[in-house]
């Protein structure tokens, strides 16, 4: 090919990727730049307000706005909070979405496990905002389901929306309601796609049923198991926004159940408008997560070189 | 052959327990809906009566009456999204096919710098300030459906999606022979790659449709003018709001508070969940399809 078409094809194919690359640069590059806000006092400079006239007029602060961030009565809440939930909703997630992958595999009318498949997989494309209409359906206070039902057969009523301790089971089951459907169905494709010669060779040497899911099905599911295993604790500090500010209604009361790092930063950068400290939150999420991700996948390495993600 | 396959399957009984859990779990997945229908067409006095029931003891369309009525700032809210979601996923769609396709192209001379921009966004990002601070100030985003749209138009997701697609579908003597016989690097993507590569298109297309259909985060953070509210925020603005709707027809005074006092509002509120979730429960069935095969991709080669 001659050098002028060969310029001309880089040229056209520049082209293509410029509009991206363009929204990437002002919409996750910049941003990125903003980071120095976690370490300045951030503060709207009022002769001529600009990002620039802001960041180069706020004054340094060091590290003071990571100190507040541990140094809050909330502190401590929302970093259980944000690792506690995660941490549960890993391991459910992992063991109940495999169950149900294997059990739908195994159901032996595939039109029927289509069936499940598509109802299962149904909560994952609705909006927090549509779940939290759902659960108020069965918890609102005066017209809910439940409290009816409850008050119908004499007991007292819950006043589910100020009571903290019923929330971790509420958020759980909300979150494996949205989910689960979608994760069962990646082990499933990754399930289908295992050579059936495995498990015939299996059962030709007498292998029960469990045994071939112990030792063939399980196995071969692994390289997916820990590369999501990998990038999940690598979200450790990142918590759903959705889910824990919509479904609870943003109920103060709830906040030593509800509250997480990510409605802390939201009510931290709302609230009382401190970027400087929201920033420096945002950062520490990724740091942690960063740190995270690789230790989980040193981890791996260490137990199945092939199964880590780098 | 029939014999083998009924040694290697489970027992009946293990099988009926499995049918069990699944159903079970289904109908987790299925009845808050069903149940929230329900109330949207359950009157207001057996509401009063007897709270949220399976079994209304009076059923009446006077929610969706009321909503026709109180029409301005609904019809606009679902006028926004639907705007929001079609231009969204236009530009979505163009922005990502440009890119992954380039990406695509072994021959390209900077894929991979190009490469690396895209997905180290994934690894590491400024945050919720810092990205806020930046659309306010330096790109002027608020109050705009531009201020819905333009937050979200890329995601290294979708082109990894989009470029696994190209890989897997198109060999790459198609590229060469198009450019022997002289078509431009545009005029191949469009007349060439495009047409022969639609399940990929569509999956990206619906992730993004659905995407922007269930916004409200966004919308939450750069929005404050009612007149570009999407559904779902307007939704969520009623939690806690729910003579919001009156509050912003075109109703006054004695009218407005009359219709207040009189308002369904529980059924009211439900019936708008249900005017959110039919476009997509009505789509579902034919889209999933495209959607697994696409989450799939993204998932495992991400």
């Amino acid at each position: 090919m001659s050098k002028k078409a060969s310029f001309k094809k880089t040229i056209f194919l520049t082209t293509m990727v410029l509009p991206g690359a363009i929204w990437f640069f002002l919409l996750r590059y910049l941003p990125m730049a903003g980071i120095i806000l976690a370490f300045k006092n951030y503060k709207v400079y009022p002769k001529n307000p600009t990002f620039w006239n802001n960041l180069t007029h706020s004054e340094w602060s060091g590290i003071k706005n990571f100190k507040f961030l541990f140094a809050t009565t909330d502190s401590w809440t929302y970093i259980r909070n944000t690792i506690g939930y995660n941490a549960l909703w890993i391991v459910l997630g992992l063991v109940i979405a495999v169950a149900f992958a294997i059990m739908l595999n195994e159901i032996t009318h595939k039109f029927v496990a289509k069936t499940y498949q598509t109802l299962m997989f149904f909560p994952y494309f609705l909006s927090w905002v549509v779940a939290s209409y759902f659960l108020l359906a069965f918890l609102d206070p005066t017209r809910g389901l439940i409290d009816h039902f409850l008050v119908n057969h004499g007991m007292n009523k819950i006043d589910w929306y100020n009571t903290p301790k019923y929330w971790p089971f509420i958020l759980t089951i909300c979150n494996l309601w949205k989910n689960i459907g979608y994760s069962s169905i990646l082990y499933l494709a990754a399930i289908t796609g295992i050579d059936t010669s495995q498990y015939e060779a299996a059962a030709i040497d007498g292998a029960s049923k469990w045994q071939q899911i112990w030792y063939v099905t399980i196995p071969n599911l692994r390289p997916m198991i820990c590369i999501l295993l990998i990038m999940n604790v690598g979200k450790i500090f990142n918590a759903d926004f959705g889910l824990f500010y919509t479904v609870p209604l943003d109920s103060g009361s709830l906040y030593s159940a509800t509250m997480v790092i990510d409605t802390y930063i939201y009510q931290v950068m709302t609230a009382t408008s401190n970027i400087g400290m929201s920033t420096a939150g945002g950062l520490l999420q990724n740091a942690v997560g960063f740190v995270c991700i690789v230790i989980a996948n040193k981890i791996v390495k260490k137990i199945d070189e092939d199964s880590s993600l780098f | 052959m029939k014999r083998k396959r009924k040694v290697n399957s489970i027992s009946i009984p293990a099988e009926i327990a499995c049918h069990v859990v699944l159903i079970l779990f289904c109908l987790l997945c299925i009845v808050p809906f069903i149940f929230v229908v329900i109330i949207s067409i359950t009157s207001q006095d057996s509401i009063r009566a007897i709270g949220y029931s399976f079994f209304p003891k009076e059923i009446s369309m006077e929610a969706y009456s009321y909503v026709l009525k109180l029409g301005d700032q609904l019809w606009r809210s679902y006028f926004n999204s639907f705007l929001v979601t079609v231009l969204g996923t236009f530009l979505t769609m163009l922005m990502t096919i440009l890119y992954a396709y380039a990406l695509y192209r072994k021959d390209f001379r900077f894929r991979g710098f190009f490469t690396f921009w895209a997905f180290f966004t994934m690894l590491f990002g400024g945050g919720l300030a810092p990205t806020y601070v930046v659309c306010k100030t330096v790109l002027g985003l608020s109050n705009s459906y531009a201020a819905i749209i333009v937050p979200m138009l890329l995601n290294p997701f979708n082109i990894i999606v989009m470029r696994t697609f190209f890989h897997s579908s198109i060999p790459e003597e198609l590229i060469d022979a198009a450019a022997i016989d002289g078509a431009g690097e545009y005029k191949t993507l469009f007349k060439i790659i495009i047409p022969i590569s639609k399940p990929g298109i569509a999956t990206v297309g619906l992730l993004s449709a659905l995407a922007y259909w269930n916004e409200w985060f966004i919308p939450m953070l750069y929005v404050r003018d009612a007149k570009y509210y999407p559904l779902q925020y307007l939704l969520m603005q009623m939690q806690t709001k729910v003579d919001f709707l009156v509050k912003n027809s075109s109703m006054i005074g004695a009218e407005a508070s009359n219709i207040i006092s009189t308002l369904p509002s529980d059924a009211l509120r439900m019936a708008l969940v249900v005017l959110i979730v039919v476009p997509i429960a009505c789509g579902y069935p034919f889209f999933q399809r495209y959607i697994v095969s696409g989450l799939t991709i993204g998932s495992v080669k991400g």
